[in-house]
């Protein structure tokens, strides 16, 4: 299995905060509310449908799943 | 006051006319595939994209389109700032950062449990009543408190605050002279409360505004009016608009009613779905640099209609755009903006319209619309119902 990453694009996030209410697991907020994705971003095989759903409900298409070799 | 109707929505619409009031979504479903962009000559010449696409890249874009005014009026008014939602680059990022802070998630979360109390002793209130008007008699009445608990000003306000809000959004797009005595004595009312606030700090929003600082320097009384004006009016207008919407629905559709009865965990999913399918906001721009969007051009001086609620119903991003699906689990809808002007009080909105249907459906699952009366629907900036009468059982 390839290792997956979430990641939140800092420039194209604005705020709405859909990924850490979908999957507080892998994203955290900052104090201005913006979001960053929780260490390294390691997805685990088992949030790996959460990652996407947040994916899914970014209005901004701030988040990114990518395979790490 | 009477308007010209209607004949040709592509080239001569009016976001005024009591069809769009009415019922703007078919109206919208024929443009976005007969002519994405519209235009109309009325309010000296705006332009109405429908398709998301569109929506977005209007947007996004900085360059062409400003928020220098973010209302389309039948006449210029003054320019009257309110930022960070009037401020362009470069001035856009520090106002709006200064506000931020106080509407994060976990912000909000401190005001769930007053903003549940208001909500149970609302609906308490209709104990042994047959019906209410859902929209003016809860959904009215959460929003102005909640906002003026954060604020700092009493609950009871709220008359003075709607009436504000409805001279401001409503009736001043065609009347300057009402826009600018509200404006004027909104002011005034502020500039009241700062003064208080000078000799007595409180734990409040118009207190920690007053003391903040862009650059290591104090904002400006403008600025701070501005800000405090931006809190009010768009803090409660939009969420009562929404939360009528969600009643609006629950009351015609019985099955979604009872499955947020039996399932309330699915209620934060069923809220997205409500913003995405009835958005109540819908921004404007004016076009400051000729540019094409669309294949559509847009010339310099003319507005922008950015109509959220119309990229919301876009078929293309969204399947069965026209249904409303409570289950609906992938929602990148767009009802509180795109790109840097994102509604500072997204968290703050759907909390309070959490709390709302969870208080509402925990005491009264079943309701329907009063067959004898009739919904009244708000026109202009804010889109949400303002009489809704509805009967319990």
């Amino acid at each position: 299995m390839p290792t997956l990453k979430v990641k939140v694009d800092r420039d194209k996030c604005q705020g709405h905060a859909r990924c850490a209410a979908l999957a507080p697991e892998l994203f955290e907020l900052d104090e201005l509310g913006n979001a960053r994705e929780k260490g390294d971003g390691t997805l685990p095989n088992a949030l790996v449908e959460k990652a996407w759903l947040a994916r899914a409900n970014c209005p901004e298409e701030a988040i990114e799943v990518e395979e790490k070799a | 006051m009477t308007r010209p109707p209607v004949n040709d929505w592509s080239t001569d619409f009016d976001h005024l006319d009591p069809r769009w009031v009415e019922n703007p979504y078919p109206i919208w479903d024929e443009l976005r595939e007969k002519c994405p962009v519209a235009h109309t000559e009325r309010f000296r010449g705006v332009y109405f994209p429908s398709r998301y696409e569109d929506v977005r890249a209007v947007a996004y874009d900085t360059e062409h389109f400003s928020s220098r005014r973010i209302i389309v009026r039948e006449t210029p008014p003054p320019r009257i700032p309110a930022p960070p939602i009037t401020s362009d680059p470069p001035e856009h990022r520090p106002a709006k950062n200064l506000l931020l802070p106080a509407f994060t998630p976990d912000a909000i979360k401190q005001h769930e449990p007053r903003t549940r109390e208001i909500c149970a002793r609302l609906v308490e209130g209709f104990a042994g009543k047959s019906g209410c008007d859902a929209a003016a008699d809860y959904a009215q009445e959460i929003p102005v408190r909640v906002i003026a608990v954060m604020l700092g000003l009493p609950e009871e306000e709220g008359d003075r605050f709607r009436k504000w809000i409805h001279e401001i959004l409503e009736l001043g797009i065609t009347r300057p002279d009402i826009l600018m005595k509200a404006m004027g004595e909104t002011s005034a009312y502020f500039q009241v409360e700062i003064e208080k606030r000078k000799s007595v700090p409180r734990d409040d929003l118009i207190t920690q505004l007053s003391r903040a600082t862009i650059d290591g320097q104090p904002i400006s009384e403008d600025h701070l009016l501005g800000a405090l004006r931006l809190i009010l009016i768009a803090g409660i207008d939009t969420t009562w608009s929404a939360i009528g919407s969600c009643f609006w629905h629950l009351a015609q559709h019985p099955e979604d009613r009872q499955r947020l009865v039996k399932e309330p965990a699915l209620i934060p999913t069923a809220v997205e779905e409500f913003l995405r399918a009835y958005a109540p906001v819908t921004m404007a721009r004016e076009v400051i640099k000729d540019v094409e969007i669309g294949g559509c051009p847009f010339k310099s001086g003319e507005m922008v209609l950015l109509s959220f609620p119309a990229a919301n119903r876009d078929p293309r991003v969204f399947p069965n755009a026209d249904r409303v699906m409570i289950g609906r689990k992938e929602n990148r809808h767009a009802a509180f903006g795109l790109g840097i002007h994102r509604c500072i009080g997204s968290n703050l909105a759907r909390m309070e319209i959490t709390v709302a249907l969870q208080e509402w459906l925990k005491r009264i699952p079943e309701f329907r619309l009063d067959p004898a009366a009739k919904v009244t629907w708000s026109e202009g900036t804010v889109r949400g119902p303002r009489k809704l009468p509805v009967l319990f059982g």
